[in-house]
């Protein structure tokens, strides 16, 4: 059912896209940087309650543009999706006998690469920015948790993408979906501090889970105990998936 | 089953637009066969079913004995197509594209250069395979697209549009790729064009198709032949009616009109009769002032059966809704 040289090709187009487009790369990591260097150090003596003592604002929020990063970035290159198969080489590949679940994996498997590739560079910039990461093993959870949030990030615009017809939806799903789910995730400031209605969106939207457990691995603050992050976010990331998989599938059998 | 192709009473419906509908035919193995016809008349949809890329609404059909229904991957597996726009991933080189796609279809290493390499020298573009697409001319997209249909030894190949929005140069360069590739590889190629010249040169059998149905099917000299032959108009001066007479005797006139000094004929062979029709001019005493020799080309097949130019239909799609024009071209 599943051919694993379509996962692979596909991932390998994805890889050789990345490595040739610098000017991507760079432009992916600017927004982080900006946010880190301006509002991190502007910041840096700002205690927020929930925050944490003595850690200051940039360490607090460089999991939150990790998260942003990958919130971002995983969403349009699912979303992407639309775009490759209507005037793109997935069209193509529509046509090549391959299951449908494979191409999914391998597009997967390939925007993944890329975004947490693009993650950990900024996880590497903002030691410059004094942030410390206490150690391999917490290195190694904050890893997973990426993942986890690159995962369902993906599924999300994968979903978009087989709802809409085309590209024109785009800017709604930035505006309403995508920039809400970052606002709300936590990523600049403490949750808790919320009034509760709006407490309630945040615990609605995956990404505080995935920043939450991110800060727990490398700063040892959460709100919510780790296995309850991990957990959510397991679940989100099995959800998303596959009924992304399942809309993919669906909308390319009956066009 | 001998036929590359057999379709059965096809429908696809649109949101209640029928875009194709109930199409029968069958193309033999190794034909070329085109379907000719404005935009919108239901081309691409048809390609598309067949590729199954799209599920049809209603009929059968069969591409190299598989079922479009019931047996999708095998059919993917025999065929190779080419899409109106271009589906290269252009950030990509032309070889890499290939490799992708020979990838995809199980080949292995050593078969993979093996395939690349043939396909390449096939459309001429050995020297520039390992440039980025994104550099490639127009043509040479169409080319690479080619080359890359042709990879997994498909027993048919579908063009949709193959020239669309090349020059006439690099039209000519396509068209006789296309030719070769069906000479000499056995393949059986469908393609879809809006071009009259285009589907005159290529095709042994034309379908032509307005509004989703098949007007006619046939080979395009057959086709020609059906609107009477070639046509002659003749100026002439004094003894206009003893010629009309003599020319009227002669077995290879089909039919003639004669008033007031212009005569018009029609015959076979247009070009070799004119020199005839002069003699006996001259033995008659009449003076030919001017010679007109038109042979009809498949713009007037296409005129003969919908009661409209094709290019009509491309023009008007840019002025405004096509029913009123196509409607007061029918009243006429």
């Amino acid at each position: 059912m599943i051919s694993w040289t379509a996962v692979y090709v596909l991932w390998l187009r994805e890889m050789k896209r990345f490595l040739r487009a610098r000017s991507r790369l760079i432009g992916s990591l600017a927004m982080p940087v900006f946010f880190m260097a301006f509002l991190g150090l502007g910041l840096n003596r700002m205690y927020l309650p929930g925050m944490g003592q003595n850690i200051g604002y940039l360490s607090f929020i460089v999991p939150g543009i990790i998260g942003m990063s990958l919130l971002f970035s995983s969403t349009i290159s699912g979303l992407s999706d639309l775009w490759d198969r209507e005037f793109g080489f997935l069209k193509e590949i529509m046509v090549a006998p391959v299951s449908r679940l494979s191409i999914v994996l391998g597009r997967v498997a390939g925007g993944a690469s890329v975004v947490m590739l693009q993650a950990l560079l900024i996880l590497f910039l903002s030691l410059f920015f004094g942030f410390k990461i206490p150690g391999l093993f917490p290195l190694g959870q904050a890893l997973l948790f990426m993942i986890l949030i690159s995962l369902t990030f993906l599924g999300l615009g994968l979903i978009f993408a087989s709802l809409m017809k085309d590209m024109q939806g785009f800017s709604l799903v930035m505006n309403f979906v995508i920039f809400p789910l970052f606002f709300l995730s936590g990523a600049l400031y403490p949750i808790q501090n919320l009034p509760r209605a709006v407490r309630f969106l945040a615990y609605l939207d995956p990404l505080s889970y995935g920043i939450d457990g991110l800060r727990w691995s490398l700063l040892q603050i959460s709100l919510f105990p780790w296995y309850f992050d991990l957990a959510f976010m397991v679940i989100f990331c099995l959800f998303m998936l596959s009924l992304g998989a399942f809309l993919f599938e669906k909308v390319e059998s009956a066009v | 089953m001998m036929e590359a192709i057999r379709v059965e009473k096809l429908t696809k419906v649109f949101d209640e637009v029928i875009a194709v509908n109930q199409i029968s035919f069958d193309v033999a193995q190794g034909e070329l066969f085109g379907l000719l016809g404005p935009n919108g008349a239901g081309k691409t949809t048809t390609i598309n079913i067949l590729a199954t890329l799209l599920k049809p609404t209603s009929g059968r059909a069969w591409v190299a004995g598989h079922d479009i229904l019931t047996e999708r991957n095998e059919v993917r597996r025999s065929i190779g197509i080419v899409f109106q726009e271009p589906a290269l991933d252009i950030k990509l080189t032309g070889r890499e594209n290939l490799e992708f796609h020979a990838m995809m279809y199980g080949y292995s290493r050593a078969e993979r250069q093996a395939r690349i390499r043939e396909v390449l020298s096939l459309v001429d573009l050995e020297d520039k395979a390992d440039l980025l697409v994104e550099k490639y001319s127009g043509g040479m997209k169409r080319r690479l697209e080619i080359a890359r249909g042709l990879i997994h030894q498909p027993r048919v190949l579908f063009l949709d549009e193959p020239t669309l929005g090349l020059d006439a140069q690099t039209r000519r360069h396509i068209w006789d790729y296309i030719k070769r590739l069906n000479e000499e590889k056995k393949v059986t190629i469908i393609l879809t064009t809006h071009y009259m010249e285009e589907a005159d040169y290529l095709c042994e059998r034309v379908a032509i198709m307005d509004q989703g149905v098949f007007v006619a099917l046939d080979k395009p000299n057959k086709l020609k032949d059906l609107l009477g032959g070639d046509v002659i108009s003749l100026e002439i001066e004094n003894k206009g009616e003893s010629l009309t007479e003599k020319l009227k005797s002669l077995a290879w006139v089909k039919s003639l009109t004669y008033s007031d000094g212009f005569l018009s004929l029609t015959t076979e062979m247009g070009e070799k009769k004119i020199p005839e029709i002069i003699n006996l001019a001259r033995q008659e005493g009449a003076a030919v002032k001017s010679v007109y020799l038109h042979k009809p080309s498949l713009e007037d097949v296409f005129l003969h059966f919908t009661g409209r130019s094709i290019r009509d239909d491309v023009a008007s799609e840019r002025k405004g809704p096509p029913h009123a024009h196509r409607r007061s071209w029918r009243h006429r």
